[in-house]
């Protein structure tokens, strides 16, 4: 079986990046796309802070943008998810559905889900007026009243986009202060579209066939209420994705893979990590390109330090 | 045009030809979003496991969408994908939004009696 240098898994910033650099180090990387390429960015509708681009830049282009830069220097992609990794003479073996693929190096960039409400209603209802994406699903709520659930950047940028087709929008966030850049934060109070419901958070969706209204509670006061809407978008964060890797590389207690000080190096020796896999602070596009260069050039040296 | 492997389906007439010569077919209709690019993807690696099943998308914006978009069975669909299953010309599974590799595999097992 061919044993691979490098093989990636993930393809967002991070991914990519890391792609690019190993691919120009003439080290043939394997990239292994997921269930998501390019990532949570590709949700985005405008990124305004990527560097190099002052007009903004949807998240889908820019991502494309990053793999046809990968794909010039000759990077090589495959679909598909990791299961489960271990470890083998000279490297490891990577479980894709039934196949394996055998390398010297691995660098984990699989990002982070988003988050999914925790109540029961909510997968019941998720296509029908349950979304975890305003670009994908908001023109169906054209004239409609929605509420969009979350205090961060994406929660803000959501909200507005929606203001675009719904009646109404409704900002629900359990805590009485937000997370989101104080700009996000002024674009959405200056728009009179945009209501505000702080602190609240959701305890039951209610509907039939499709979302009808939500029952909220206020978490300092224990107060519930009905509010009608016709669909919410949630956008509460999101968690690591590193379930696979957890039996070989130590983690926080919040599933982020443990790297060493200024470095991408895991507790696995030619494991490397980047990107939002690994980050439980910045969680930033730009912040993950950069990991995703370290990673590669991390990986590079280990390779040339064991295998020469 | 959707940017994937899978075959597509442009036009009414490509649709009712895939539906007349195909007993067992998946069609995903969508666009290249974070929702539908999954949902491609898991095609992409079931279709070589499930020969008898014809797989094809669509895009939600194109002329022929129109057909998967007025299915009752979509009626109170409101998330991207929209994802039929047809038997012999004849809906028998649909589902809206993303979907996992285990949701789709087995509806695919279920309906279509896969081994």
């Amino acid at each position: 079986m061919l044993m691979e240098n490098i093989t990636i898994i993930g393809t967002g910033p991070a991914g990519l990046t890391a792609a690019i650099y190993a691919a120009r180090a003439d080290l043939q990387p394997l990239i292994i796309e997921g269930s998501a390429p390019g990532g949570q960015l590709i949700v985005s509708q405008e990124v305004e802070n990527y560097p190099g681009f002052p007009e903004a830049i949807s998240g889908m282009d820019l991502m494309q943008l990053f793999r046809k830069q990968a794909e010039r220097f000759g990077a090589r992609f495959m679909n598909g998810e990791i299961s489960a990794i271990e470890s083998i003479d000279n490297g490891y073996a990577l479980t894709r559905g039934s196949e394996q693929i055998e390398t010297r190096t691995v660098i984990i960039a699989t990002g982070a889900l988003a988050r999914r409400l925790p109540i029961p209603s909510e997968a019941k209802f998720y296509g029908k007026g349950v979304s975890g994406c305003a670009t994908c699903d908001g023109a169906f709520f054209r004239n409609l009243d929605v509420i969009v659930v979350g205090g961060g950047n994406t929660a803000m940028e959501d909200a507005i986009f929606l203001t675009k087709f719904a009646k109404s929008v409704t900002i629900i966030h359990r805590r009485d202060y937000l997370r989101a850049a104080p700009v996000e934060v002024e674009k959405a109070k200056g728009n009179p579209k945009i209501k505000w419901m702080i602190p609240q958070v959701i305890d039951e969706i209610i509907g039939k066939e499709n979302v009808t209204g939500v029952t909220l509670r206020n978490p300092e006061t224990n107060e519930t209420q009905h509010l009608n809407c016709d669909g919410i978008f949630v956008a509460i964060g999101h968690d690591p994705q590193t379930e696979s890797f957890r039996n070989l590389i130590k983690c926080d207690k919040e599933g982020f893979l443990k790297v060493t000080n200024c470095s991408t190096i895991t507790s696995a020796s030619g494991i490397f990590a980047c990107g939002d896999a690994s980050d439980p602070v910045y969680k930033q596009a730009v912040v993950a390109a950069g990991t995703g260069c370290m990673a590669a050039l991390d990986a590079q040296k280990y390779l040339e330090n064991t295998h020469k | 045009m959707l940017n994937t492997n899978l075959r597509h389906l442009e036009t009414e007439e490509e649709l009712k030809e895939a539906i007349s010569t195909n007993e067992n077919i998946m069609i995903c209709c969508g666009r290249m979003g974070p929702m539908c690019l999954p949902v491609y993807a898991i095609m992409e690696d079931l279709r070589n496991k499930h020969s008898h099943v014809a797989f094809f998308d669509q895009d939600f914006d194109g002329p022929a969408a129109s057909y998967i978009q007025n299915l009752p069975e979509c009626a109170t669909f409101r998330g991207l994908p929209f994802t039929v299953y047809l038997k012999n010309g004849n809906v028998i599974a649909a589902t809206t939004s993303i979907q996992s590799h285990e949701e789709v595999k087995s509806i695919l097992d279920r309906e279509f009696n896969a081994k």
